[in-house]
């Protein structure tokens, strides 16, 4: 057997945060760098997935099966294909920039925040390589408890309302899910394993039931509208490193779900259901782009815009094409980065003054140059300047949207003038005009800041230039799923 | 890779330099990257220009841009007669431009990134114009909107600076939602989005039709007018048109160069581009000429009332800019494109003049306090008079060329022509009136402001005088490439060279006029110029008495003040664009739904549970002796009922 | 030979002992032997019906009673003596701690 990449890059996180345990609490610095160097380590044996993967094949591949709990059939089986590979990658490279950027802004119980956060990143890593439905329900809910935590403990003024919000609302989605699998496994042979559960074919009544229990779960987290209320909440609340996971990762998981499961699994459901989920993309884009317009907070704006930006990705998937389905996967990959780097750019203002308001800057170009011309960057990716990586994702989507339904797509490109108008808004009031008191003094961004957030300008502009790197992973495994879906 | 790719990616390379060093080790030497790269860039330009001349067109792909499934698109480069023809504007007036702005912008803290976007946006629009396909064609569109965005913007510390950057950012953005439909439905109908095989192929879908919201559509004019509707926000045409007035906010260089020669008339550019699109839809065309025509007189009868000098040749842009739409409309595109082309030397000379009365007069725009400044800078005045001259449609100027022969296009194009003629050759003579008006009153009579503002005026630079001789030569000579064969056969010249050369893109316009009708309406647009022109003198002569004397009138008064507000469409647009989208979002979408509906049910749920709870809490007393009762009551319940069930 | 139905009769009156003194007495400790008493009523039953059925099972049940029951009473009566040292309280109706 070949050497176990997935295993190495979810495991080692792990064996961090047990070391972390039996390091002392009052060596922070020690804790810290111990912390960067795992979560950079696991991003390096990550690596591989990237550079051998084979971009001809639509199947599985960097396989692992052991035996786990023969007795009901599970085993420990791992394997990433074109629609996973990149997810995994992203989460490999995000932990490294939540290290970084949580240096000096938690103070408190340092120790266990970083075991927290390598705790989420191998779970993370674990929901998008798994294929076996025990197994990915095992990493899906192991995920909740150190996010759980890291809002809960380290959050904002309402972060324990916050927390538990976020907990209770995934938790009853997952719960339904949860019976889903377990009718899955019943009905399928006895067996959680993902692919050959794929292989069979259900009654259109059965999967018009799993459909929806599994719905419950993923649409909570994308979140859809009308399950979106925890987000706001929860992105605001929870510290920077926590909004990032929660906007780069942890929603990504819902929309990767519908891709993973509800299409596959559930096809003659699927394309039943297109029209409503459809429906429920295109409220998602206007309502959180109308939303945003209204909101004094920046990360709640920040938050707002993520469900916009996913009701983006939910009607690229649902549009059931080629275009749609690869403009999907491109811009959750796109949201995870861009909006990844909205919430660490927040972090490094918020680490300055301790203020979430808009109100509270202004003029920030003046005395934050560098900082300003970073944000200028992500925010034009997030209103999907072309050259820019949000374009290409949303511009497949429309494109995909179009082919589906011709509303549909008109309506969805409404979305990127609202866009336009509450991310240059936001911008203006908070860099340009008069500099606002408060903010004189201000220490522009220093090197580990640049640093933390330099690997994102890359991305943006390269998948912006040429997006082929990123989108020729997935035309094999997208292929093979809209064949499926015909 | 020939040389004429490094032609966009060489401002691209001086905007890299600039942004990375320009803070830290170039500061105020930022120029000695950007005006070289750009200088390079027009050199390799007019080489290419050159080869084109003699007859090579080239089209060929860089590298695959975006794959997915059927969709492919490349980055790719066309470059032929219609694309000759805007290199030469875009990388002159480009050139030209950013040599002035090195003493316009002298001083200025933010020197380094004010060149680091003049070369962005030479780049993005370099890839706009040499683009062979509608996304890349798209890219340098969203591109040049977000160059504009930021160097009107650039003094961002004033509110109306940065208010008028995100005004003209989301105004385009209205414009492109059709646009990026339009690029989009031409996929889904053609399979490609690169020039070639779509324009090849387009007669085969004439006259096919689409549902769309339960009404048939011909499918080619919806095309054309979703393309069409990018132009407008470009091209600031009516209804989108309310962006480019407050552009003026940013330094004058980038009015000269981005909102009167280049950006703005990319909206034309792409409607003589697409044209195998338009010629193919009636209602489009007539669609084009009609807006066209009723842009051009309507922002010509704002320019009359306005008193910042800025803004009268903004509202003169948009204006113009009708003009080209019209002779596009009426399918005169070669008209069209060479009204672009000398437009775009007069008018950027109108806002580089404009600029340098500003940099005498520390940054005042008001008209009202300038006066005689003819005798303080010669240069400047001389310029700026030829280049009104040149728009007024004075015979032998390169205004005169273009506007002659899109006003005769018009008339042979039937009954609507007529009209459309008349409200043309009324324009003419508003456009002569508001140009000398800025002559008459800031360049005549006496200096209005105080002493030691006058004793402060003075000639610009060289660097700044240069690139205006340099353009003024332009406004004056670069019209006789397009003579019109009347006036050719008079005087022996080839005419018509420039329509010639452009014919293999744009073809021929459909009608065939008499030369007889051809001088009257010649003559008509001369006499409507002059008219003009003698009108302006005659009434702001000296303190302009007369022009004061006629608004006393209570009619002219109202008309004036209409005028004034430019017609209310900003407050119109505030009314039922802003408000109500502002009002949905908070009352209708925060405070009722997300609040009132979603959060109610959200925390509504678990509130319930906590009240059933508080109930259910009253059993738990605490007494181990009550605890057992229930276990006993409770085994014996259960013994009861297996027994009974049994 | 006894026959069975007398061992299900005193397990029968062992364990209503045990249930009567359960659910009336305040004291503590008698509370236990009264929790004591019912389980060994079960174990009687246990082994009797063990042999009856020849099932050696009723009886290895039996052990895990009285191990369970051994646990109980010295957990048990761990927490009576820190009942009686905090609060010198030996009834239960003096403890109300976990009223709800």
């Amino acid at each position: 057997m070949a050497y176990p990449v997935l295993s190495t890059v979810i495991f080692l996180p792990v064996v961090g945060a047990l070391i972390l345990l039996l390091m002392g609490r009052r060596q922070e610095l020690a804790i810290k760098w111990f912390s960067l160097i795992f979560t950079v380590l696991t991003f390096v044996v990550s690596l591989p997935l990237f550079l051998n993967f084979d971009k001809t094949r639509s199947d599985m591949q960097f396989v692992e099966v052991f035996e786990w709990i023969p007795a009901w059939n599970i085993k420990y089986y791992l394997g990433v294909d074109g629609i996973s590979v990149l997810f995994v990658l992203l989460s490999a490279l995000l932990g490294p920039l939540c290290v970084l950027i949580s240096w000096h802004s938690i103070k408190d119980k340092i120790k266990e925040f970083y075991i927290a956060l390598l705790l989420i990143e191998a779970a993370m890593i674990g929901v998008f390589s798994a294929l076996d439905f025990f197994l990915f329900y095992v990493f899906w809910e192991a995920m909740l408890i150190p996010m759980y935590l890291i809002i809960g403990v380290w959050g904002g003024p309402r972060r324990i309302y916050s927390a538990i919000k976020f907990f209770l609302y995934t938790l009853a989605g997952s719960v339904l899910m949860l019976v889903g699998i377990i009718v899955l496994y019943f009905n399928g042979g006895h067996t959680f394993d993902i692919l050959s559960l794929m292989s069979q074919k259900f009654p259109y009544k059965l999967q018009l039931i799993l459909f929806w229990a599994f719905f419950a779960a993923f649409a909570v987290k994308v979140p859809m509208w009308p399950v979106h209320t925890w987000l706001p909440d929860a992105h605001t609340e929870a510290p920077t490193a926590g909004s990032v996971i929660l906007a780069g990762i942890l929603i990504k998981m819902g929309a990767y779900g519908f891709l993973r499961f509800s299409l596959p699994l559930f096809p003659d459901a699927t394309k039943a259901m297109a029209p409503v989920m459809l429906t429920l993309s295109i409220i998602a884009i206007i309502y959180g782009g109308l939303i945003c317009l209204v909101q004094s907070d920046l990360k709640r704006l920040i938050a707002y815009s993520s469900v916009s930006h996913m009701g983006f990705v939910t009607l690229g998937i649902f549009a059931l094409n080629q275009q749609g389905l690869e403009g999907g996967i491109l811009q959750m990959i796109n949201h995870g980065i861009v909006t990844g780097a909205l919430f660490l750019l927040v972090g490094v203002i918020y680490d300055r003054s301790h203020s979430r308001e808009i109100s509270h800057y202004g003029g920030v170009a003046t005395v934050l140059p560098v900082y300003a011309g970073f944000f200028m960057v992500f925010t034009l990716a997030s209103i999907g300047l072309p050259g820019l990586n949000g374009f290409i994702g949303e511009f497949l989507i429309i494109l995909g949207g179009f082919k589906a339904s011709r509303l549909a797509g008109a309506l969805a490109a409404t979305g990127i003038i609202i866009g336009a108008a509450y991310m240059l808004w936001l911008y203006q009031r908070v860099f340009f005009e008069e500099v606002n008191p408060h903010i004189k003094g201000y220490k522009d961004m220093d090197l580990r800041e640049i640093i933390t957030l330099a690997p994102l300008v890359v991305l943006v502009v390269w998948i912006g230039v040429y997006p082929n790197t990123f989108l020729s992973f997935m035309h094999e495994s997208v292929k093979q799923l809209v064949i499926k879906l015909q | 890779m020939r040389y004429y790719a490094l032609i966009p990616f060489l401002p691209l390379l001086g905007f890299l330099i600039n942004i990375i060093f320009g803070r830290g080790l170039l500061k105020h030497r930022a120029h000695w990257i950007s005006v070289p790269v750009v200088g390079l860039s027009m050199v390799l330009g007019l080489m290419t220009v050159r080869e084109v001349i003699s007859g090579n067109v080239i089209n060929e792909d860089l590298y695959s841009w975006v794959i997915s499934g059927d969709f492919k698109v490349s980055v790719g480069f066309l470059i032929d007669q219609l694309t000759a023809v805007m290199l030469v504007v875009v990388t002159v007036v480009s050139f030209l431009v950013h040599v002035y702005s090195i003493g316009y912008m002298h001083g200025d803290p933010g020197f380094y990134r004010f060149f680091a976007y003049l070369n962005l946006f030479t780049f993005s629009m370099l890839m706009l114009i040499m683009s062979n396909n509608f996304l890349q064609l798209y890219f340098g569109w969203e591109a040049v909107g977000l160059c504009s965005y930021l160097l009107i913007g650039y003094w961002y510390q004033k509110k109306s600076a940065s208010d008028a950057g995100k005004k003209a950012f989301i105004v385009n953005r209205f414009g492109d939602f059709g646009f990026g439909l339009g690029v989009i439905l031409i996929f889904l109908t053609f399979g490609t989005l690169h020039y070639a095989p779509v324009f090849g192929s387009v007669s085969s879908i004439a006259g096919k039709t689409v549902v769309l919201f339960g009404y048939e559509i011909d499918l080619i004019t919806l095309i054309a007018l979703l393309l069409f509707c990018g132009a407008i926000g470009k091209s600031a045409q009516i209804p989108l048109h309310v962006w480019l007035p407050d552009a003026m906010e940013g330094p004058t260089p980038v009015s000269a160069l981005i909102h009167a020669a280049t950006m703005v008339t990319a909206g034309v550019f792409m409607v003589a581009r697409c044209n195998p699109i338009f010629n193919l839809s009636e209602i489009a065309l007539t669609v084009v000429a009609v807006t066209g025509a009723v842009t051009a007189l309507f922002a010509a009868t704002i320019g009359l009332v306005q008193n910042d000098i800025k803004r009268i040749i903004a509202y003169s842009t948009i204006s113009q800019l009708g003009y080209m739409f019209l002779a596009c409309g009426v399918g005169a595109y070669g008209a069209g494109i060479f009204h672009l082309y000398t437009h775009a030397f007069f008018k950027a000379l109108l806002f580089l003049g404009a600029g340098s009365v500003m940099h005498a007069m520390a940054g005042e725009l008001d008209i009202w306090k300038m006066g005689g400044l003819k005798n303080k800078m010669r240069i400047t005045y001389v310029t700026m008079l030829l280049a009104s001259l040149s728009i007024s449609g004075i015979p032998g100027f390169a205004g005169f060329f273009s506007k002659d022969e899109i006003l005769y296009q018009t008339y042979l194009k039937g009954d609507l022509g007529k009209v459309l003629w008349l409200m043309g050759t009324v324009t003419a003579l508003l456009t002569a009136f508001y140009s000398f008006r800025i002559i008459s009153v800031a360049f005549h009579g006496r200096f209005r402001g105080s002493h030691p503002e006058e004793h402060h005026l003075h000639e610009s630079p060289p660097v700044m005088t240069i690139p205006l001789v340099l353009l003024a030569i332009g406004a004056v000579a670069a019209g006789w490439v397009g003579i019109p064969p009347l006036i050719g056969e008079a005087i022996g010249l080839h005419g018509a060279w420039f329509y010639e050369f452009l014919s293999p893109v744009v073809g021929h316009p459909s009608e065939e006029g008499s030369h007889s009708v051809e001088l009257m309406v010649m003559t008509l647009s001369i006499i409507a110029g002059i008219a003009g022109i003698i009108l302006a003198f005659y009434l702001y002569r000296g303190d302009a008495e007369r022009a004061k004397a006629l608004l006393k009138r209570p009619f002219l008064k109202k008309i004036h003040t209409v005028l004034w507000n430019k017609y209310y469409v900003d407050e119109f647009y505030h009314l039922i664009v802003v408000r109500p989208a502002l009002w949905t979002a908070r009352t209708v979408i925060e405070a009722v739904t997300d609040i009132g509906i979603i959060e109610a049910i959200v925390n509504g749920v678990p509130k319930t549970i906590g009240r059933f709870s508080e109930r259910l809490r009253a059993i738990q007393t605490g007494l181990v002796n009550h605890y057992a009762i229930f276990m006993v009551g409770a085994m014996f319940f259960i013994l009861a009922f297996i027994l009974m069930v049994k | 030979m006894i026959e069975l139905r007398w061992y299900i009769w005193l397990s029968l009156i062992v364990f209503t002992i045990g249930m009567l003194g359960f659910l009336t007495r305040r004291n503590l400790i008698i509370i236990f032997m009264s929790v004591e008493l019912m389980l060994n009523a079960v174990n009687i039953n246990l082994v009797a019906m063990s042999h009856y059925m020849q099932d050696m099972r009723g009886q290895m049940l039996t052990l895990f009673v009285i191990a369970v029951a051994a646990a109980e009473a010295a957990i048990g009566l761990a927490i009576l003596i820190a009942l009686f040292r905090t609060k010198a309280a030996g009834h239960v109706d003096e403890v109300t701690e976990l009223r709800g």
